[in-house]
């Protein structure tokens, strides 16, 4: 072992004679050894602190990319429900008034704030600050109250995704007229209408309740959310029991023999198996072959259940392996067939760290997204989905899919969204750290 | 009665066949003074009664349900005049899809062509009977077995011991799902892979120089060649995952060490899990991360320094990729290092090594084989990653070693082959499976390998 010790090695065997001479030599290495040593040490902590860093990046760019979704910019507008333009026959009958021009109203009330803009080009630039949605709002105003037509009403609009980029900051006024969304007359306006107090940011309660849309303000999570609580939960209902069962199966009654080692080989490399491979299994045999629906969640759910399953196994596994023997001799010495045993007093036992490893199990499931992608979760999908057949996105496909449009007030949309997804993993993973630091026995 | 409403009837039979059998089982004995004659407790006989009456009758619904599509398909067929039944097969598949959109309801029976009017009007006709069939089969199934047992019960009977039997097998059928996914997938990626075969020969995929995947639809159409050479897909796989590897084993390796042999026990306990949270982020924000944020950066770095960097290099996905296995390496290696006996590093202190002579000298090289296994795995992980792939690197399949060039990934083939709408006999689809096969083939030998070192090597110390 003498070549443990580097500089003092090479020298040492034909100087051993002199004892003075070694210890010399020994000490002479010793400056650089301890420089190696602190240079190692500090290698280590840089390794540390540069994994630690890359994580404070990636938190403070997508924090500060998407923590201004949660306000949207309003106008505050003067609507006059002119009965001519919305209610051309003089009915006043609801098929009458769906017919109306509900954005020539917003128009109209955008040119008496700006009585000075003229012409077809320029009118069209300021018909521009408000939201196309605002016609349908209107609408839905009128046909729950018919009584407002003729009457004029203030009202706070959703404004467009360029004007809202502007008043958060991310639209400069030194950026180059053509590489900005907006031209340097719709930025005077713009600042006329908040100086007017006419426009504000306020919450937006659109991104948190709507579903998917092709116009960024109008673009929401809510469906998303959904989506992935369905698949979720057809993952949860499937892989909790059965991964359980298999565990208790494995651990509490299997003999060990080839058919076992077999089972257990194979939970091992599922786990590790990439994701991507279990889409095209999904895609194979549930769509493909069973005809289920594509898109479904349903179909998330199974394809997912099968990915989740080693990782429940493996952390149920080792949830009953801590439970002592002397329980089990316990129940059995009082006459508790096995069956008895398991379900009576290890599984109670094990119970906690089974779920914790279900949680993590769970948070893994709703990060997952490449799977997702081969059984036709996709889909650029408005509705929010209602049951477990209809259609549907999860929340990382949803940031893949948004991700994806070029317009630059998605990529706000996109932080958003994974600031979401981030919470909710933060909130599963809290509670399984919960779970196991309150129902964790150590014996 | 549809499916679900029929999983329900049997599930409530079941409840009352639990409580019929119970009450026998104590009115067998004459009452509850009567127990001690049981040869089980009362609740086993309910149990008993309640599964024979449940079991046979679900998985007789599950199997009536899985092959009912195919079966009816077939018979609506050989209804269909000869006319329609000699017609090409594409043809037929036409005409079977309307039917499908019909049945589900996505489309009105008038909008469809005569052919498959009828034979749409035919499978109605047929599921509703299946249907009925179904019913009756199933009903009839848990009452045969509910009374079959209920009539048995007495107190000779053995019932816990048969519960516990019926159990005892539920468990272990639950234990053989991992084999039967690994069956699923090897079969249904290995069946369309043959398929493709079919089309393109093993050999030219395997070595093929050029991939183009983008076949034509018409025979005359040009600018398609349709070459599915996969080197090139092999070739940056092993690009990013190699980029990759050199960020994440020596970052996560230090860390490893530093915080197994160095750090306090508090820092340990912080920087530990803080450095697992990178693990636990989801691939799509690493994805857009690279796209969005290190894609650039990378780009206007390599500008000012007069470098042409591709806006999807393979450097950007392979650096984020890094950063995101930098947990899985270091978390195995601090578990290898951890399982080192503490009596070999005090050796080496008794000789006068320092810390770090100690771990590079002693503690590494006994760690070594479980190290190796730890990467292996990382490795596998990295070549598996897809939404990194995606979103950061390109599409076009250049074969380069060039790391500030586009390259793509066999990850992301198999994405952009499969999304979106696709038929199942080009071997343009088909194409995905081949790669999904190889992709897995190539994961699979290195789980066994590195799951084997990691197992032989804990044993050792243990």
């Amino acid at each position: 072992m003498s070549e443990a010790i580097p500089g003092a090695g090479a020298r040492l065997p034909e100087s051993l004679r002199d004892h003075r001479k070694a210890a010399e030599a020994v000490a002479r290495s010793l400056k650089s050894r301890y420089r190696a040593e602190t240079r190692f040490r500090l290698y280590g902590l840089g390794a540390v602190s540069l994994g630690l860093v890359f994580l404070a990046i990636l938190f403070v760019t997508i924090i500060g990319q998407g923590w201004s979704v949660f306000r949207q910019s309003y106008v505050h507008l003067e609507i006059f429900y002119d009965p001519e333009v919305l209610d051309t026959d003089g009915t006043r009958s609801p098929e009458s008034l769906a017919q109306g021009d509900y954005n020539a109203l917003v128009k109209a009330a955008l040119r008496k704030l700006f009585p000075d803009v003229e012409g077809r080009p320029d009118l069209r630039q300021l018909y521009g600050l408000v939201s196309s949605s605002a016609g349908f709002d209107l609408q839905k105003r009128i046909a729950d109250g018919p009584s407002k037509l003729g009457t004029s009403e203030t009202l706070w609009l959703l404004a467009s995704d360029e004007l809202d980029l502007y008043y958060k900051g991310r639209i400069e006024r030194s950026e180059s007229e053509e590489s900005r969304p907006l031209s340097d007359q719709q930025l005077a306006w713009a600042d006329r209408l908040r100086s007017k107090g006419g426009a504000e940011l306020r919450f937006n309660r659109v991104f948190f309740t709507s579903g998917d849309s092709r116009e960024p303000e109008l673009a929401g999570v809510w469906g998303a959310v959904a989506g992935s609580f369905f698949t979720l939960l057809v993952t949860l209902v499937l892989s909790f029991p059965i991964g359980v069962a298999a565990a208790i199966y494995l651990e509490e009654f299997a003999r060990r023999n080839r058919w076992t080692d077999l089972i257990e080989v194979n939970i091992n490399n599922l786990a590790a198996v990439p994701s991507i491979v279990f889409g095209l299994l999904g895609l194979a045999v549930f769509i493909n072959f069973f005809g289920l629906p594509r898109s479904a969640p349903v179909v998330g759910g199974l394809v997912l259940t099968l990915m989740t399953l080693p990782t429940i196994i493996i952390a149920s596994r080792a949830a009953l392996k801590a439970v002592p023997p002397s329980i089990r001799e316990a129940a059995l010495g009082m006459g508790a067939s096995q069956i008895q045993m398991v379900a009576h007093h290890v599984l109670p036992l094990a119970m906690p760290g089974m779920l914790t490893g279900t949680i993590i199990g769970m948070a893994r499931a709703l990060g997952e997204s490449a799977p997702l992608l081969m059984i036709g979760m996709v889909a650029f999908i408005v509705d929010v989905p209602k049951s477990l057949l209809d259609p549907a996105t999860v929340l990382p496909v949803q940031v893949f899919i948004w991700a994806d449009v070029p317009e630059r007030a998605f990529v706000e949309r996109t932080s958003g969204a994974i600031i979401v997804l981030l919470a909710f993993l933060i909130l599963m993973n809290g509670l399984a750290v919960i779970l196991r630091n309150r129902f964790e026995r150590r014996w | 009665m549809s499916a679900t409403t029929l999983v329900l009837v049997l599930l409530i039979l079941s409840v009352i066949a639990y409580r019929f059998g119970r009450t026998r089982s104590i009115a067998v004995v004459g009452g509850r003074r009567g127990q001690r004659d049981l040869h089980s407790l009362p609740t086993y006989y309910g149990l008993l009664t309640a599964l024979w009456c449940g079991l046979p009758a679900l998985l007789v619904v599950g199997l009536w349900t899985a092959a009912q599509d195919s079966v009816i398909t077939r018979l609506v067929l050989a209804e269909m005049p000869p006319a329609v039944q000699t017609l090409p097969e594409d043809e037929v598949s036409l005409i079977l899809n309307d039917v499908r959109n019909v049945v589900a309801g996505n489309m009105q029976l008038s909008q469809v062509s005569a052919d498959a009017q009828r034979a749409a009007t035919a499978y109605l006709r047929l599921e509703h009977t299946s249907r009925m069939a179904l019913a009756v089969v199933a009903l009839a199934a848990a009452m045969l077995g509910g009374v079959f047992v209920w009539r048995r019960i007495a107190p000779q009977l053995r019932a816990r011991n048969s519960v516990e039997k019926i159990f005892e097998w539920l468990l272990l059928g639950c234990s053989t799902i991992a084999i039967f996914t690994t069956i699923g997938i090897l079969l249904s990626v290995l069946f369309e892979s043959i398929l493709f075969f079919g089309h393109v020969p093993v050999w030219d995929f395997i070595f093929g120089l050029e991939w183009s995947p983008q076949t034509a639809i018409r025979a005359d159409q040009v600018g398609s060649s349709g070459a599915f050479g996969a080197v090139p897909l092999f070739a940056g796989t092993l690009l990013i995952s190699a980029i990759a590897m050199a960020v994440a084993v020596p970052i996560g390796l230090f860390s490893a060490i530093y915080l197994a042999e160095y750090a306090h026990r508090k820092f340990r306990a912080t920087a530990k899990p803080l450095l697992e949270i990178l693990a636990g982020i989801p691939t799509v924000v690493y994805g857009f991360f690279a796209a969005l944020t290190v894609g650039p950066l990378l780009r206007s770095a390599g500008e000012s320094m007069g470098l042409d960097v591709a806006s999807e290099s393979a450097l950007a996905a392979g650096l984020v990729m890094g950063v995101m296995i930098i947990p899985f390496v270091s978390s195995l290696s601090d578990d290898m290092i951890t399982a080192v006996p503490q009596s070999m590093r005090d050796g080496s202190y008794a000789l006068g090594g320092t810390p770090s002579e100690t771990i590079r000298r002693v503690v590494l090289p006994a760690a070594l084989p479980g190290i190796v296994g730890g990467v292996l795995l990382a490795i596998s992980r990295a070549i598996g990653e897809t939404m990194i792939v995606v979103m950061a690197a390109g599409l076009s399949a250049n074969l380069t070693a060039n790391p500030l060039a586009a390259v793509t990934t066999v990850t992301v083939q198999i994405v952009t082959l499969l999304v979106g709408d696709q038929e199942f006999d080009s071997p343009k689809t088909l194409a995905a499976f081949a790669l999904g096969l190889v992709l897995f083939l190539v994961t699979l030998g290195l789980n066994i390998i590195a799951l084997h070192v990691v197992r032989k090597y804990r044993e050792q110390y243990e």
